[in-house]
């Protein structure tokens, strides 16, 4: 039942050594839920989804299709299934799930633990905004958990600290069609970059962000604004593979620098509009199968915060430091939210969210760790799926509601059994 | 075409991924096995991902009974009936040494109530003039080896029966594909030591599809375990006793 395995999260920079049971069947989780937290394609980035030393309930095998009532877009899915799969299957019916984060491997139940937003926050919410219920295997016994319940607020966005989601029921949200009609255009600065976003009426909007621009190109980018439709264009390629580690160099400072700027000049001056398969819009790393080991074997952090809109001149204080270190690799993302959602430790806010990865050399923690504090100090928050270098003072400080959360945890986990690497070293399960 | 067919141990993962493969092309489901709350889930998926029918029906390898009803129940499809069998049960030998008494349950499982329920089929496949039956064995049925020789044993049987059955069907335009998996990455592998070249099941499932279209007779999945086990078949008896691999 128990396979003793190492495994990271999707920056590498973390790793864990640890057993993990890897269910079939639903009757199963009941008596796991008290051994450890349910891990969906560990996706986080950090250490949000490892438990070195200890046990975890991988639920990658718990992936079906519970029941669809087709009027109303309603779906009961098993907390294993991913996200993209969902929209594959559904959106030629019409249907999509109402939100979507940047990769299709991220399941229901990692869906529900992070509360994941996506390139439609600003008029759709967080995931939590979109679920009717689900079922919660708690170490003190099953739940059925419904927004507004005291355990929903500590299970959205909750690191799975209040026991293992099994299935959740969906409100998906209506779409023409399996395709994108995508609208790119390039922005030529930040500021005209936080304008755009203000002002985008698309159901989808996205920046990326060329990290590497300096002087009067910083927060260049190009704003890609979508919305559903249908139609014929070949179906998305499958994807190709990233057979091993590449070396250092490959996302060194010159290497991205070029592509970054070939990049940009990509979209013609005017803009352009172009039809592409959903998943390449939604998730247009997928294509490229492991894509993390691009950073090779030292891995990469990402660093994403929400800021809160009046602080703009922090974002640009932001944009100025990491062209300014180097270290910038291409993925660079920046996003309008809309108002938060439920959940006490959940990261949506309204305000500009950021999203930079780095490759892990010498300085990248460093700057991430500076980052995280200009982000407190404006006001903003980090988002705890991505974090592996935060303290737990700062974390507290940006999620006032932690104690509260806690308290929620413990009283369904009294022997803190669900406590994961990130929970341990932000200190999040200590009440004092 | 329309088909039905028969999915026997459908909670197992190979199994699952088989019928939502089926399902995938609108195929007719009947999934059988013990756990029915497992095999509800199952159906429902199924019925989601496009399958005609998808029912979950008792079986029980050790339980006769339960094969009237589920034979039954298929006969009443139009089309061509199959059936894919994934029954099988493999204890650790350490506790067959220790305990003769469950040899019975694990031939029954994987060897005579298959056949049973296979036999009994294969006049309604004669009948129609078509159907495929699809008969999951393993490699550790090509030789008898220290580690799990009473579960290999009961494959070898197994293989032996479906070739004389294939041998029957084929006179009357039925079929069988003998499936010789390897090591596949299912609860019943997890965690166990020794594995290597561990395939997923989904894609045990699509080579099984191919076969079935290509109407292969006997296949390794993934291909390289036919190698592997040509080497293995091929140790002479006096060294091959002496080894333990």
């Amino acid at each position: 039942m128990w396979k003793a395995s190492e495994y990271a999260g999707w920056g590498r920079v973390h790793k864990a050594q640890g057993e993990l049971a890897r269910p079939e069947r639903a009757r199963a989780l009941s008596a796991l839920a008290a051994e450890g937290p349910a891990l969906g394609k560990r996706r986080s980035y950090g250490d949000a989804c490892l438990v070195d030393g200890g046990k975890a309930v991988d639920m990658g095998r718990l992936d079906r299709y519970l029941d669809f009532d087709a009027e109303q877009g309603l779906l009961t899915v098993e907390a294993g299934c991913a996200l993209g799969q969902i929209a594959r299957d559904f959106a030629p019916r019409g249907w999509l799930p109402a939100v979507m984060p940047g990769t299709g491997f991220a399941t229901v139940g990692g869906g529900i633990a992070m509360n994941v937003h996506g390139k439609n926050h600003h008029g759709a919410g967080a995931f939590s905004d979109h679920i009717i219920e689900f079922e919660l295997e708690t170490p003190k016994g099953r739940k059925t958990v419904r927004p507004g319940d005291p355990l929903f607020l500590a299970t959205v966005g909750g690191l799975g600290q209040t026991g293992i989601i099994t299935q959740a029921t969906l409100k998906l949200t209506a779409c023409k069609g399996d395709l994108m009609m995508v609208t790119e255009r390039r922005v030529p600065d930040l500021e005209t970059f936080c304008d755009l976003l203000d002002e985008s009426e698309a159901t989808y909007t996205v920046g990326w962000i060329d990290a590497t621009a300096r002087g009067e190109g910083l927060g260049r980018g190009i704003l890609e604004e979508g919305e559903t439709g249908s139609g014929l264009v070949p179906a998305a390629k499958r994807g190709k593979k990233i057979p091993m580690d590449a070396p250092g160099w490959a996302l060194s400072a010159p290497v991205v620098k070029t592509f970054n700027a070939a990049y940009y000049r990509r979209v013609p001056l005017k803009g352009r509009t172009v039809v592409k398969p959903i998943d390449d819009f939604f998730f247009p790393l997928d294509k490229i199968h492991d894509w993390n080991r691009l950073y090779g074997k030292n891995g990469f952090h990402q660093f994403q915060c929400v800021l809160p809109v009046e602080q703009r001149p922090v974002l640009r204080e932001m944009m100025a430091k990491i062209s300014k270190a180097g270290l910038a690799s291409p993925l660079a993302v920046l996003k309008r939210m809309g108002p938060g959602s439920a959940g006490h430790l959940s990261f949506p806010m309204e305000g500009y969210t950021l999203a930079v990865d780095f490759p892990n050399r010498k300085g990248a923690a460093s700057l991430v760790h500076e980052l995280n504090a200009m982000t407190l100090d404006a006001g903003g928050r980090i988002y705890l799926a991505k974090d592996s270098v935060a303290t737990a003072a700062q974390v507290k400080a940006m999620y006032p509601d932690w104690q509260t959360w806690a308290k929620a945890c413990d009283a369904v986990d009294p022997e803190k059994a669900l406590v994961t690497d990130l929970v341990k070293r932000l200190e999040l399960r200590t009440t004092t | 075409m329309m088909e039905t067919w028969v999915i026997l141990g459908a909670t197992s993962s190979m199994a699952r991924g088989l019928a939502r493969a089926l399902a995938d092309r609108g195929a007719g489901l009947l999934l059988a096995g013990r756990d029915m709350a497992d095999l509800e889930a199952t159906a429902a998926d199924c019925t989601l991902r496009g399958a005609r029918l998808a029912e979950a029906v008792k079986f029980d390898a050790r339980d006769p009974s339960t094969f009237g009803p589920i034979l039954e129940r298929l006969g009443k499809e139009d089309g061509s009936l199959n059936c894919a069998c994934f029954v099988g049960s493999m204890p650790p030998q350490a506790d067959i040494d220790a305990d003769p008494s469950l040899i019975e349950g694990v031939i029954t499982d994987s060897f005579t109530g298959p056949a049973r329920f296979l036999t009994a089929l294969a006049p309604m496949i004669e009948a129609r003039q078509m159907g495929c039956i699809v008969g999951v064995g393993s490699v550790a049925g090509d030789r008898g080896r220290v580690g799990n020789y009473v579960y290999g044993s009961s494959k070898a049987g197994f293989h032996t029966y479906l070739s004389g059955l294939r041998n029957r069907l084929t006179r009357s335009g039925g079929h069988v594909v003998t499936v010789k998996p390897g090591f596949v990455d299912t609860a019943m592998t997890w965690g166990l030591e020794g594995m290597f070249l561990v395939a997923p099941p989904d894609a045990v499932a699509a080579s099984i599809l191919k076969a079935v279209e290509k109407e292969r007779n006997i296949i390794y999945t993934p291909f390289f375990w036919r190698y592997i086990m040509m080497i293995i078949r091929s140790v002479p008896e006096p060294i091959f006793k002496k080894m333990s691999i």
